[in-house]
């Protein structure tokens, strides 16, 4: 018999879709994956090409697996299937609420995670507990400290050191459904009495101290970082007081603010951003009483298992031309200028993403000291088991 | 020579029994202790255990009340449900069910435990959801009902996670049921309901006594139903173990927790033994 004739055919976009769907539900294997469609040959051929892919992470041997520990909603899934397809190294994506689990995880240690994604005011403290690693920056190229805001970055370089580089920055604000709540929320002190009127039992707030405390500080006129007693004590009051009228605790509320189980949240950027984006009537406020501003990093733990594929898949997603895709997905607003520039314009003109520098004037910066402070952590327990 | 045998016989014993004692001593003796060390200690400045001998840990239990008194209360509740629910689906299985189904029918009771819990209770949550169950009542005119995130949701949640540890050891039991004792009574001028209530339901007490236990025992410690049904809201002490933990990182509080719910729970048991086999003990005697 002769060889069929599609034998050295490319594939067609039908059959690769088709292949790659496969590949997703588990069907295949990656190896068989990327057989058939030709990417193993054309990586293998590419990777050979210097200047494509030359940066000295992609030089080591990544393995096949890695892991990652991340918030809810916060990457594009394409992100890492590309990654997946450039390198073969398959990422598990790990889910968190709060960066105290993510804590407590690295302390217990075993994580197993490659890379991590903690918040500005953290990072002193796994420093300094030695649970994270002096970034190589070599390793690092597409990365480009000149080009980011200093305002956001400042807080991942200790005494010159880089220990962990900006994913992006945002805020975390009020995600309100206009439609079932009619009146005009502006600040927490708003949040905290609608949530008791005519928000009664949909209401969520973070299951995540640095916010849910914070918040309630704030909505009293104390500072979101507070870690005076007597303040303390008055927020712990106001949460206890308020948690029978609310809808759940927990830091994913997008389900249930999509299903309409919930019409009032602590919400993030990027979530606000998204829920926006697909269900118009939920609107994103930041509080004009304050709250929070924060900017969120990547850094490689110490104990991490696969350190090459860590690094390989901060260098990518540093590279401009991912991040940009990141971005748009996950809507959050970035710290680097080249990503800026490179963005639809209906990205950067979007209020909740790029809001008003004004509006920004009232927030606060997480604070080092709340994340070890044995009060807090233990008002946010009381408040939770009350 | 008989203490030859003996020695020989009780080697054989000893090198039996040492697996288990070993598995016991590493995986449930040693692990009790480490937690009982670190009750007594502080919390470290960043979080995790530092060495002291306090009982500060154990001072602070009562902030914590109200998570000790909602498990002492749901896990009693839920397991007494589950009994109410898995008694007729035993008693049909063993009693009524033609032995051509039994097989059938029971390894439909079992096989829902092939797919992981955290997965059944994740499709409660769209079940629950205002999209689910609630929409349904919507349609026929029952508006705005609200079962997520509440009491309810974690009963039903723990009735049908729990439901097959229910069902097994009293179909166990019942299955092992003379027959001939239910047709003396008949044969005695008992009606099926007298003859229920004084012959099959007190033989059938050693089954529903340890599907309590059992039950009771593995609620003590919930921490997943709970935390999907309950939306954080309805808290168990295995919650606030959780969060002491993976949150605050106050390892000694969160010992001193896991002590004490370690001391109730063998006091809950004991209690119970006493009751069940004082009432079970009794019946059997005056029947057999």
């Amino acid at each position: 018999m002769s060889k069929s004739f599609k034998e050295n055919a490319p594939i067609s976009a039908e059959q690769f879709m088709d292949e790659l769907m496969r590949l997703k539900r588990g069907s295949v294997t990656r190896r068989h994956f990327l057989g058939v469609t030709g990417l193993g040959l054309a990586c293998a051929i590419l990777a050979r090409e210097t200047g494509l892919f030359s940066t000295p992470a992609f030089a080591e041997d990544l393995s096949k697996q890695m892991s990652i520990a991340t918030w809810p909603n916060y990457h594009d899934p394409a992100t890492f299937e590309a990654f997946t397809a450039a390198t073969g190294v398959a990422v598990e994506v790990n889910v968190f609420g709060s960066n105290e689990e993510m804590l407590a995880k690295l302390q217990a240690g075993g994580t197993g995670w490659d890379l991590f994604v903690p918040t500005n005011y953290t990072i002193s403290t796994y420093a300094k507990l030695g649970l994270i690693d002096a970034l190589d920056m070599p390793k690092l190229l597409n990365y480009s400290a000149a080009t980011e805001t200093a305002r956001f970055t400042a807080e991942g370089v200790i005494d010159g050191t880089t220990y962990a580089v900006p994913k992006n920055w945002g805020t975390t604000g009020i995600a309100v459904n206009s439609t079932k709540i009619k009146t005009p929320v502006t600040s927490w002190k708003d949040f905290f009495e609608i949530a008791q009127g005519e928000g009664d039992t949909r209401v969520m707030v973070h299951d995540y101290q640095l916010t849910t405390i914070g918040n309630a500080l704030v909505s009293l006129g104390y500072s979101f970082n507070s870690i005076k007693p007597e303040e303390l004590a008055k927020a712990e009051e106001l949460l206890v007081k308020v948690k029978p009228h609310l809808y759940a605790i927990n830091s994913d509320y997008q389900p249930a603010m999509r299903a309409g189980d919930a019409w009032m949240t602590m919400c993030w950027t990027n979530d606000g951003a998204q829920l926006n984006r697909d269900v118009p009537e939920i609107k994103f406020v930041l509080g004009k009483d304050g709250g929070e501003i924060w900017s969120d990093f990547y850094a490689i733990p110490k104990s991490a298992a696969n350190k090459p594929a860590g690094y390989a898949l901060l260098n990518y997603l540093m590279d401009p031309s991912n991040a940009v895709k990141e971005h748009i997905a996950n809507g959050a607003p970035t710290t680097d200028s080249r990503v800026l520039s490179l963005l639809p314009k209906e990205v950067t003109s979007n209020t909740i993403v790029y809001p008003p520098e004004a509006e920004l004037t009232p927030l606060e910066f997480g604070a080092a000291v709340t994340l070890t402070d044995p009060a807090r952590a233990e008002v946010m327990a009381r408040f939770k088991s009350a | 020579m008989a203490l030859a045998i003996n020695t020989k016989r009780g080697m054989v014993t000893a090198a039996l029994v040492a697996p288990a004692v070993a598995w016991l001593f590493i995986f449930l003796v040693l692990p009790f202790i480490a937690m009982v060390v670190f009750s007594v200690g502080d919390r470290a400045p960043e979080g995790g255990y530092q060495p002291a001998f306090t009982f500060a840990q154990f001072a602070n239990l009562p902030s914590r009340a109200a998570a000790f008194w909602n498990t002492l209360v749901l896990a009693p509740i839920g397991s007494l449900l589950c009994l109410i629910v898995a008694y007729p689906v035993a008693y049909y299985l063993a009693v009524k069910a033609t032995p051509r189904y039994r097989l059938l029918l029971v390894s439909l009771v079992v096989v829902p435990f092939w797919t992981s819990l955290l997965v059944r209770t994740y499709a409660w949550m769209y079940l629950l959801g205002s999209r689910g169950i609630p929409n349904l009542l919507g349609m026929i005119g029952i508006e705005d009902v609200r079962i997520l995130n509440t009491p309810g949701a974690v009963l039903l949640g723990i009735v049908y996670g729990y439901l097959p540890l229910m069902i097994m050891p009293i179909y166990v039991n019942l299955e092992k049921l003379d027959r001939r004792l239910l047709e003396a009574s008949a044969d005695l001028g008992a009606k099926p309901v007298s003859t229920f209530f004084s012959v099959t339901l007190p033989l059938s007490l050693p089954g529903v006594m340890t599907g309590l236990a059992l039950v009771t025992i593995l609620l003590l410690g919930e921490y997943l139903i709970p935390q999907l049904l309950g939306g954080g809201k309805v808290f168990f002490i295995g919650n606030a173990l959780v969060d002491l933990f993976l949150q605050s990182r106050n390892w000694p509080f969160g010992s001193a927790i896991a002590v004490t719910l370690v001391v109730v729970v063998v006091f809950v048991l004991l209690i119970a033994m006493r009751i069940a086999w004082k009432i079970a003990g009794t019946r059997q005697v005056d029947l057999v």
